[in-house]
Formats: structure tokens, sequence, C-alpha cells
């Protein structure tokens, strides 16, 4: 079990994501500690959570590229209805932010289930969209943090076993993500509609229902971030998260997501997003100007595009073999 | 797309061979044209004076050189959009070489070739790998542009040698400007190359079939090389047209711009599937694009409302075509289920 994990593409990108970790503790012990590595984490809850959506969506043929857009329309919403309404609860402004993030992401996901149109083409039009409705919703003016309640600037920062509630709430999404795509027929859909749509219709899968519930759920995970987001810099405005949706699908690629559909772990993903979590926390401390980061992801993009290539190029000797074993091996638990 | 190939072998689409080819979507693009420009001259009376006119070209020559290859490699079966971050990484290379004292074709020369270079380098990425260009240009797009930021980081250079200016504001002939005519050359060069060389009908072959294309004899990785190549070249031309223009460099220059470049080629009517698509329909989608902007421009509406129109725009475009098709087969069930 160990040794199969070892070896597979999580395996080899978790030991990398350690490697560089602790290669960064030897310089800079801080950096190794318990404390920090919270901090680590809890700074790339919100890329976990939006990778985790677009992952759904990648695994289905799609793409999502209006998930920053949405993030800003819908923090910029939740964040003026608080302005306006302080005294309305948290509970009912998470659900809002939930609602909004699911509302707009069903407009994606009904445009590609019922109209059939690429989705690269549909969110590309989204993501103007929303980010100019964020414009007209906020006259272009921004919401500080005196103008949000203390509660809603406060939730996210709130301890629990001293990591906040950010980090817990990414915490709770990857295990609802883990046990729906390993242990839910509606999980699993996601793999099949997207690694042979024709089979997958002939089976009696609705490819095109799975792709809208990929883009609600992506939407969903956005509207909550949008939420998180605005909280945690405590300040919303138009341009918020301008260009996230690269790093948002850089996360999936790394994680071995397959552009191509049907391909793709929740561990690699949420270890994927961690990578360039790692980098991005790391480099102001190995003395690297900030102005490397772009180049840096994009190469580690690339890199990992051409490992996951030529491994998938194995994948078709053993796709004869490979499922008699597990047969074998899930035979004796069953018993 | 594969139901107008369908159409067009049936008997009945070819009694209405006429009709159909008027009902075209460049026919309906000009249509529009017409509409928005007479629109907007009602609702504007600075609209129709030719100056105002040559100064609106400036705000879409640079992305219509770009998408004219883009709208070849949509064709193709790829897609690129690292074009902007070229453009950036481009840009950034002719300051470099400004402040070492290059003379102005010097640095001219330095923005094409890093164009090339940059679209070689997807392009050998895709081809001799086997990745999506989709995943390709998101990593590319991020690198390209990278560069940029570690070259100049948040510096910005302004020494461009005396008559580098020129190409981005300069005039040819009265209201024509450099980049309007250079874009009139390159539209009639690029549709004598999708429309009139061997090289353009095996663009559409590969689009339809790629698999078909290599085995019918298409050197189809080497056709993608060459396509790729092209983009890059043309960011680079785009590049020297917008730093030229704008007389600066930053590592931020033309951020967003593949969007609009893709916009304009889909609502140009190339299927974003590949296979089918015109340069004339690219030409007129920028004409349209540049005069929406303009009208509004003129009606103070800002920037940002713009690209609500135009996300709605494309959207809208490549709704319609479908849910005419929906009605058309509903229709068709209607008279089948009366017989």
């Amino acid at each position: 079990m160990l040794k199969r994990f070892v070896y597979s593409r999580e395996g080899v990108l978790s030991i990398i994501v350690l490697v560089m970790f602790f290669g960064v503790g030897v310089i800079s012990p801080d950096f190794i500690s318990l404390s920090n590595s919270i901090s680590i984490f809890n700074d790339t809850s919100i890329l976990i959570m939006l990778a985790l959506g677009q992952m759904l969506v990648i695994l289905t043929r799609c793409i999502d590229l209006s998930v920053a857009a949405n993030v800003a329309f819908t923090g910029m919403f939740v964040a003026m209805v608080n302005q306006y309404f302080p005294e309305i609860s948290m509970v009912l402004l998470i659900l809002l932010s939930l609602l909004i993030g699911a509302l707009l992401g069903a407009i994606n996901g009904l445009f590609v289930w019922l109209l059939k149109v690429p989705s690269i083409v549909i969110t590309l039009g989204t993501m103007s969209i929303y980010r100019g409705a964020t414009f007209l919703l906020s006259d272009g003016a921004w919401v500080n943090s005196h103008q949000m309640s203390e509660s809603f600037i406060a939730l996210p920062r709130f301890e629990i076993l001293s990591m906040p509630v950010l980090g817990w709430m990414a915490v709770v999404v990857i295990i609802l993500a883990f046990w729906a795509m390993k242990f839910s027929v509606w999980g699993r859909n996601f793999y099949s509609a997207g690694g042979n749509p024709m089979a997958a219709f002939y089976s009696g899968v609705n490819v095109g229902k799975v792709q809208f519930y990929a883009f609600l759920v992506s939407g969903t995970l956005s509207g909550l971030c949008g939420y998180l987001w605005v909280s945690r810099f405590a300040v919303a405005y138009v341009d918020v998260a301008n260009g996230f949706e690269l790093q948002v699908i850089a996360a999936c690629v790394i994680g071995g997501v397959s552009i191509v559909g049907g391909l793709g772990t929740v561990v690699g993903c949420v270890i994927g997003a961690l990578f360039i979590g790692v980098v991005n926390n790391a480099l102001p401390i190995i003395g690297v100007s900030p102005f490397w980061q772009m180049a840096i992801s994009g190469l580690v993009i690339i890199i990992a595009v051409i490992a996951n290539a030529s491994s998938d190029k194995d994948k078709a000797r053993i796709i004869l073999r490979k499922p008699d074993k597990s047969i074998d091996s899930a035979q004796p638990q069953s018993h | 797309m594969d139901t107008a190939i369908k159409k067009s072998a049936t008997p009945d689409a070819l009694l209405t061979g006429r009709l159909q080819k008027f009902f075209r979507w460049e026919s309906f693009l000009i249509l529009i044209v017409v509409l928005v420009c007479v629109m907007n001259s009602y609702l504007s009376p600075y609209f129709l004076d030719p100056w105002n006119l040559s100064d609106a070209t400036f705000n879409f020559t640079e992305k219509a050189l770009i998408a004219l290859p883009m709208a070849m490699l949509i064709i193709a079966k790829e897609i690129d959009i690292s074009v902007a971050a070229i453009i950036s990484l481009s840009s950034t290379l002719m300051g470099l070489v400004a402040q070492m004292g290059a003379p102005v074709y010097a640095v001219a020369f330095v923005g094409i070739l890093a164009g090339a270079a940059c679209g070689l380098f997807n392009g050998v990425l895709v081809t001799h790998f086997k990745i999506p260009s989709i995943v390709v240009t998101i990593g590319t797009m991020s690198l390209f542009r990278g560069i940029s930021y570690i070259l100049l980081g948040d510096q910005v250079v302004r020494d461009y040698p005396d008559g580098f200016e020129f190409f981005g504001q300069g005039y040819v002939y009265w209201v024509f400007s450099f980049e309007l005519v250079l874009f009139a050359f390159f539209a009639l060069v690029f549709y004598w190359l999708l429309h009139r060389t061997t090289f353009g009908r095996y663009t559409y072959a590969i689009g339809n079939n790629p698999t078909a294309s290599y085995y019918s004899g298409i050197k189809v990785d080497k056709h993608r090389l060459i396509l790729f190549t092209l983009v890059g070249v043309m960011s680079g031309v785009a590049s020297v047209l917008l730093t030229s223009r704008l007389g600066s460099t930053r590592p931020s220059i033309a951020m967003g711009w593949e969007l609009s470049i893709i916009t304009m080629v889909v609502l140009g009517g190339v299927s974003i599937l590949g296979g089918s698509g015109t340069i004339a329909g690219v030409v007129l989608a920028v004409i349209l694009m540049g005069l929406v902007t303009f009208g509004m421009g003129l009606l103070n509406i800002p920037g940002i409302v713009m690209t609500i129109i135009v996300g709605v725009m494309l959207i809208t475009v490549v709704s319609l075509p479908v849910l005419i098709t929906m009605y058309k087969t509903s229709l068709k069930r209607k008279e089948a289920k009366a017989l």
C-alpha cells in the first residue's frame, strides 16, 4: 500500500513538496515550525478549495475560467450586504455566498449542459461578464475593513486547535471531496463522464447533467471562497483575485489532473495546490525576489505536464492487466 | 461544425445553395456592422469624423494582427492563450535592447524574433511532447510574463530610440495610420494563406480530422509548429506596435488581451472546435468590436462595462447557432410526426 503510494504520481509529488519544504527548513528552521506549517496551509486553503472544484470540471472534459471572477462578484456582494446590513448573521451571509456562487456556476453549467457549447468559450464570456457585473454592483468603489462588521472579518481568523477556521473549512472540503470522489456514485460519475463519455452515456450516466453538477460545485466553492477572500484580506474591490483562475488550473495540472478529462485524484489536487503554496511562501525566505514567482509556477506547470504526458504513455500498455489485479485484491476484502 | 457539413451534402441544400451563401455568418456580421454604424452616428455627432474613426482603429489593430494567425490556429484545433504574455516578453526584450542603445530597426527586429522564439517554444512543447495546447500555453503564459517580471521587476523602460514611435503613432497617408495599413496588408496575406494555398487547405483538414490528415500524408506536427510560430511572430509584430504606441514597457503590458483576441476570432465565426471559419469573418468581427468599443467610448461608457458587452456577445454568438439548429430539428420532428 505504502509502496504503491510512493511510486504513484501523488507519491512522487508529495515527496517533491516535502523535500522542498524541509530544504527551505535547513536554511531557515522557523519555516518548518508547526505554527508556520499551519499558516502555509491556511494561506493555501482558498487555492485548495477552488482547485478541488476545478478538478471536477476538468474531470468532465470542461474548464471553468470564471472562478476568479465568481470570487470577486460574490465577495463584493456579501461585503456590500454586510456594509449596509451589518446586523445580518454570519450564517446567513455564508449561505448567501454559497447561493450566489452556485447560481453563477449554474449559469455556466446550463449553457454547457443544454446547449452543448464548449465550456472554454462560455466561461471566457462569463468571466468578463461577472467581473463587469462586480463593477456595476460596486460602481468601482472599494469596501474597506472599517465598513465591514467585526464578526465578518473575525470568522475565518477564529482559531480552533491553533488553526484558523479558514484552514478548517479547507479540511472539511477536502474530506467531503475525498469521500464523494471515492465512495459515492455521484462522485464516480465525474470520472466515467470524462473518461469515456460514450460508454458513460450507454451505462445510463447523463453526461451533460454531470458536467452541470461539476460547474455547480465549482461555482458554489468559488462563492464560499469569495466571502473568505474578502474577509481574509479585509477589502473588496473589482480586481479581487484577478488572474487567480490560472493558479487554480495550475494547481490541478501540477496535481496530475489530466486536462483531457477522466483522470485525477483529490489527494493529487491538494498536493498540487500545496506545492504552489509552499513555493510562494518559501521564495521570500530563501531570498528570491517575489518577481520570480510567476515564472517559477509557469515552469513548474510545463514540467508537470511533460512528466504527466510521459507517464500517460505507459498507461496504454497496462490498461489490459490492471483491472484483473484490482479484482484480485478486492475479492479477499469483501469476504 | 459537423451539422453544416451534413446539411450541404443533402440534395435540398444544393438547390438553395445561392440562398445559403447569402445567409452566411459573414453577411450577418456585415448587417450588424452597418447597424452599429447607423446607431453610432445617430447617437453621437462625432462618430463620422474621419480622424475620430482613424483614432478608433488604434484600439484594435494590434489585437487584430494576432487574431489573424490565431484564427488559423483555432481552425487547426489548437489554441494559444499565451499571446499577451509573448507581447510582454518581447516588449521587455525590446526595452532592454533599446537601453543598450540599439538602433530602431534592431529593436523592432529583436521584438519580432522574440515573438517567433516564444511561438516556436509553444509549438515544440505541443508537437514534441503531445501535450494539449491549452495546458502548454497556460504554463508558458505564466513563464513568459514571469520572465518579464524577473527582467524588469517594477521598472519601466522609456528610452526608445528616436523614430521608434513611427510604428505605433505614424501615418502613412492622410488618416491611414501605419498600424491600419499594416493590418490591411496582413489581412490580405492571411486571406491568401488560408483560402488560396494548400497550406490553408491542410489547416482545415487538420482541424476537421487530425488522424485522417496524418494518414493522408499531411505533416500534421510540422504544420502545427509553423502555425504556433506564426502566432508568435505576429504577437511580436503587435508588441512592436504597442510598445511604440505607448512609448514605454512594463511587465503588465497587454494584460488580459488573449481573451479579447479569442473573442474576436470566435465572433468572426471560427468554430472553437476547429475545422471551420474564414479570415473575412475575423476581419469583420474585428471591425465590429472596434466600432462598438469606439461608439460606447463616445457615449462615456466605462471600459469594464464594455467587457460585459463583449462577454455577452461572445456567448450569444456561440449559443445562437445551436439554438437555431435545436429549433429546426424540433420543427422537423413535428413534421415527421404529422406525416
